[in-house]
């Protein structure tokens, strides 16, 4: 039972998703092209709560709910793979309008063309897997 | 009220919802990152045996997968009971430029040309569909997140490695839509 919170978390963030428009090709065509605010405005408010709420969070100890300490990790250096992952992932948000997330909650909407896209995203986690130590890290 | 859950919710009340399941995750101990549990599916369907990088315990990210299923009935319950009457909002510049490019703006979420079934028909389709996942797949497992983990979660902890992969999230999408797209859509 303990694991219907985490179905009730992500049925949260399907719906969230669709109502703030996030997961519209439409709009991160527009986002890219600079012609709306929208795109903007949630990633903005988001990280500017987020990084209050991760302040406060540290700044006063607080515990999750097991009652053990909250961490947050550090992201690894070097940067390289963050650049070039991060370049790669860009045109492939831009060209299907989905990242991750979205993906699933597009296929629940009623876009099943985006299971190719799932397949695809599946794929390319596999051969990233396969040829990982011969990139530049 | 339901009319008004109906309505495309504005951006600032978007973004504090997405704040708000980040920290639920972050109290029940864990943490917002959707692109892992595709690394976690490779590791189901048995790569492990094959390939290193998916030989861990991926029973341990079994939460995150119904996170992942928890979406998809999300995506499920907006379509049946929470659907915009109205079309969506987009800018007019945005119409008219995806018109030039033989992209017709239908009022829904995503162009026919790209997703309905009836596109399916041309093979570019499917090569399009196919290799944008294969570029998103790639690219969050080499860049080590997404846009939950290193837009939303990693900027959140003001890291700069996430900040790096934001930079090149935008590198690459401005590259597809200003060069990239016209040639190929």
């Amino acid at each position: 039972m303990k694991s219907i919170k985490y179905i009730l978390a992500g049925i949260l963030f399907g719906i969230v998703m669709i109502k703030s428009e996030a997961v519209s090709w439409f709009r991160i065509y527009e986002m890219f092209r600079f012609q709306s605010f929208q795109m903007y405005g949630i990633i903005g408010t988001a990280v500017v709560l987020g990084a209050i709420s991760v302040f406060l969070i540290k700044k006063m100890n607080w515990k999750d709910a097991s009652q053990l300490p909250i961490v947050f990790k550090d992201k690894e250096r070097p940067y390289t793979r963050y650049l070039i992952g991060g370049t790669i992932f860009g045109l492939g948000w831009a060209l299907t309008g989905a990242c991750p997330g979205p993906m699933f909650v597009n296929l629940g909407y009623g876009y099943l063309t985006m299971a190719i896209v799932i397949i695809g995203a599946l794929l390319g986690t596999f051969l990233y897997g396969l040829i990982k130590d011969k990139l530049p890290h | 009220m339901i009319d008004f859950i109906r309505q495309p919710w504005p951006w600032y009340f978007s973004g504090f919802m997405i704040v708000l399941i980040m920290l639920m995750l972050i109290f029940w101990g864990k943490s917002f990152g959707f692109s892992s549990n595709l690394r976690t599916i490779c590791s189901m369907a048995g790569a492990g045996k094959k390939v290193k990088f998916f030989d861990f315990n991926w029973k341990a990210q079994q939460w995150n997968l119904l996170f992942l299923l928890g979406s998809i009935i999300g995506g499920w319950i907006s379509a049946q009971f929470l659907s915009n009457p109205n079309e969506l909002q987009l800018s007019a510049n945005t119409v008219a430029e995806l018109k030039g490019l033989g992209i017709h703006f239908n009022g829904a979420l995503n162009p026919d040309e790209l997703f309905s079934l009836g596109a399916l028909s041309s093979p570019k389709t499917w090569l399009l569909l196919l290799a944008g996942g294969i570029l998103v797949g790639f690219g969050s497992r080499y860049a080590g997140g997404c846009t939950s983990g290193h837009a939303i979660s990693g900027l959140s902890n003001l890291q700069l490695p996430s900040l790096i992969a934001v930079i090149g999230f935008f590198i690459g999408g401005l590259l597809m839509t200003w060069l990239i797209l016209p040639f190929i859509l």
